[in-house]
């Protein structure tokens, strides 16, 4: 019989994410794959500034912090020198998509051997609720009060779909945490992204639709239903290069 | 012996080349030596020059603000770095391609060598600056021509793996020499 | 016997001393005039079994160096001063998180994009920090080809022994300046193993490589053991290079290509009889204040030649603590002072101690 239990990888550890925040999750997906797959002993992870900036707290693997945007740089020095361990970094909307987007752009197009996990709740969460470069059209932030508009903040940016078009990534997908069946989705997805670096020696990269019940100024269960109804109509789910 | 030189002429002459062989012979025969190079835009077509210091003690500055000699290759070149050279300094000019030389009424000693011109008769139009440096060889009696026949090999064999072009520049370099000498002669 | 001699730019020679002390990763992006340095990491690193990658941009490759002397590598980069200026964030965070490499800056002339031709004002960002926070660099100030390639062995060494970044502080003229080099074996020192290196949990604890303490006494302990650092290598790093005569008169300081300028300017002045010495610092930080400070109780005065518009003067100033007068000569902008001018300035400065 299995029992339910907290993957060993994951630190027993209370979260300091808000209530209703998926990072959670993901943290919880991560760790259950590094265990499953056993390679707790030979991966180093990167989280830059963010939300997530904290994630050694829970995360029982070596683990660097790096500076806003250059998490894919840091990656990159870490794998060059260690070949054969597993580096990933776990980068939110406006790391990777804002002030990160050249590292996330050439670390792609290099095809550096790397797993990224890419957070996109459509808001910066960590400075409270600005708008981020994944912020909606019409999405009300701390910087668009009036709601994303086009016209003056331009649209949001589609990282998957652009970064396919490379020839230097291996997987490009992106999954949703909002429902118990896109979890499982996401799962599998993240275990791929993980099997393409270790296995062929690829660039793989997973953006995770997630929440920020918080700045988003919705209740939990509410922001989990946006997720799975607003925000797949700009990012809709899928595998985008394989 | 202590030899401070400037270099000059258009980018495409081969003053760096010129300078850096004269360093590296220098080193060969046991000398202190050392060379700079203008550098940036000015490469590419407008005036590019070196600096050489080449002594039998150590060098202080290696920056040539004023030459014991001065090779120049242009007429620009010649106009910059002349009011510069030091008494009983030495300036070999590339009269091919200057037109006037002014009469220097300092004690400078000056060697005017239709450098251009002496290539293209020997069907090497590209080696006026080996022409230049074996005037300067003629002149100063160094570097010594083993330390020469060395950085030409250095230069023609190491560098670009063109052996064929040492015989034509060994040539140069002998008329340069030549002409330096005559020169010396007539004084 | 002696040694083999090659003849060599100053980057060259740098990126030549980088590989032979270990250094086996280098991340940079083009800049002149430092380009022949990744332009021979590009050609010689894969011979050696290392790596080079030419970097998006100067923030990357500070980063890619970040994730390599975090994983336990010998690791360098090489820009010139605007590019530095980019480098900052990564520098502070660099020391912040106590990892070791080695920046190379080839100043030019700022501010802004300035020029190309070589400068020495990128003193204060060296020696003072130059990104945000409390902490220092060791600053190494070469004045010739072959240091180029010494100092940067030395350099290696001096980043693990004090787990903090070291930098090269040379400008255009010596980058790009060929003089007659030659390489000694490299004997590294006994160090301690890089055990905090994120180089995956096997047999051990986790290693974390960070700089963010967000409880005030825990960022204050660790600025404190930061600071006891940068103390230690004052007591035991400062390096200098002097040639002051009995009944020194005027005592110059300078360094890097203004120090070569002004050896032949002491020697000038010598010949009309005056009593001139020189003292060259090799080391920016650790700064060699205790020195100068016993020096300026015995000569009249100080005089201090820069590429820049009077920057190390000021630490020139600290040390002597007004024991005599200090002046200050410099060009800058890419002008180079020439000996003339230099000792024109000090002939003003000796004709008036005579008054």
């Amino acid at each position: 019989m299995r029992v339910f239990e907290r993957p060993k990888v994951l630190k027993d550890k209370v979260f300091h994410y808000c209530p209703g925040c998926t990072h959670g999750i993901v943290h919880r997906l991560v760790a259950e794959i590094i265990e499953e797959m056993d390679i707790r002993e030979r991966t180093v992870g990167v989280c830059p500034v963010g939300c997530a900036v904290l994630a050694y707290d829970y995360l029982d693997i070596d683990m660097q912090e790096a500076s806003h945007g250059r998490a894919p740089a840091v990656a990159t020095g870490i794998k060059r020198v260690l070949p054969d361990k597993v580096v990933f970094t776990y980068q939110g909307d406006g790391d990777l998509a804002a002030i990160g987007m050249t590292e996330t752009v050439h670390t792609a197009a290099r095809g550096e051997p790397l797993t990224v996990i890419f957070i996109n709740n459509a808001i910066y969460g960590m400075t409270n609720g600005q708008m981020a470069p994944t912020t909606l059209l019409g999405q009300r932030t701390q910087t668009t009060p009036y709601g994303r508009n086009a016209a003056k903040e331009g649209y949001p940016i589609k990282v998957c779909e652009m970064l396919a078009t490379l020839d230097g990534p291996s997987y490009i997908a992106r999954v949703s945490v909002g429902s118990y069946k896109s979890i499982l989705n996401a799962r599998k997805v993240l275990r791929e992204a993980f099997r393409r670096q270790i296995e062929e020696n690829a660039y793989a990269l997973v953006e995770v639709l997630s929440t920020c019940p918080t700045n988003w100024g919705m209740k939990p269960r509410d922001a989990m239903d946006w997720i799975e109804n607003e925000m797949q109509e700009t990012f809709p789910v899928g595998i985008f290069k394989e | 012996m202590k030899d401070r030189l400037i270099i000059s002429g258009f980018g495409g002459q081969g003053v760096m080349l010129l300078g850096q062989f004269l360093a590296y012979a220098g080193m060969l025969d046991g000398k202190r030596v050392s060379w700079i190079p203008s550098y940036g835009p000015e490469m590419r077509g407008g005036t590019a020059y070196c600096s050489v210091v080449i002594s039998d003690t150590s060098i202080a500055s290696p920056v040539v603000s004023r030459p014991d000699t001065l090779i120049v290759m242009n007429s620009p070149s010649l106009d910059r770095f002349l009011p510069a050279v030091r008494r009983y300094g030495i300036v070999v000019a590339n009269s091919s391609m200057i037109g006037h030389i002014p009469k220097l009424d300092r004690d400078i000693h000056l060697v005017s060598v239709p450098a251009q011109s002496i290539a293209e008769e020997l069907g090497a139009p590209k080696a006026s600056n080996m022409v230049m440096l074996g005037c300067y060889l003629g002149i100063r009696g160094g570097p010594s021509e083993k330390a020469v026949e060395a950085a030409l090999q250095k230069a023609f064999v190491d560098a670009v793996k063109r052996p064929d072009l040492i015989p034509i520049n060994r040539a140069a370099i002998e008329r340069g020499r030549e002409l330096a000498q005559a020169g010396n002669e007539n004084d | 016997m002696k040694k083999k001699q090659v003849l060599m730019k100053g980057n060259e020679a740098m990126a030549e001393g980088a590989i032979m002390a270990g250094c086996r990763y280098f991340f940079g992006y083009p800049i002149t005039p430092q380009n022949e340095v990744p332009a021979h990491m590009a050609a010689y690193m894969p011979r050696a079994g290392g790596v080079f990658i030419q970097a998006e941009s100067e923030l990357a490759a500070i980063n890619m160096v970040y994730g390599a002397a975090g994983a336990g590598a010998r690791v360098m980069t090489s820009s010139s001063s605007p590019g530095i200026s980019l480098k900052q964030e990564g520098i502070s965070y660099l020391v912040g998180a106590e990892l070791p490499c080695v920046i190379a800056n080839i100043m030019r002339g700022g501010p802004g994009l300035g020029g190309i031709q070589p400068s020495q004002s990128d003193y204060f960002q060296a020696v003072k920090g130059g990104g945000h926070g409390d902490y220092r660099l060791i600053v190494l100030a070469p004045d010739s080809v072959q240091e180029m390639a010494d100092l940067t062995m030395l350099a290696f060494d001096l980043a693990d022994v004090y787990r903090n970044p070291v930098m090269i502080l040379g400008d255009g003229n010596l980058g790009q300046m060929m003089e007659p080099v030659s390489f000694c074996k490299f004997r590294k020192r006994k160090l301690p193993p890089k055990d905090w290196a994120t180089t995956g949990t096997a047999g051990r604890p986790r290693n974390i490589v960070k700089s963010l303490y967000l409880i005030p006494e825990q960022l204050e302990a660790h600025n404190r053991k930061l600071y006891r650092k940068f103390q230690t290598m004052k007591r035991r790093e400062v390096r200098f290079e002097e040639d002051i005569p009995e009944g020194c008169e005027l005592l110059l300081t300078a360094f890097g290509t203004t120090a070569r300028i002004c050896r032949d300017v002491v020697d000038k002045l010598r010949q009309r009889g005056h009593k001139v010495g020189l003292l060259r610092p090799i080391t920016l930080f650790p700064f060699p204040e205790e020195r100068i400070k016993e020096v300026s109780s015995r000569v009249k005065a100080v005089m201090t030649v820069e590429m820049n518009m009077g920057q190390m003067v000021d630490d020139v100033r600290l040390a002597v603590e007004g024991r005599c007068p200090v002046h200050f000569c410099g060009r800058t902008g890419g002008m180079v002072p020439s000996v003339e001018e230099i000792v024109h300035e000090a002939g003003k400065i000796l004709r008036g101690m005579k008054e």
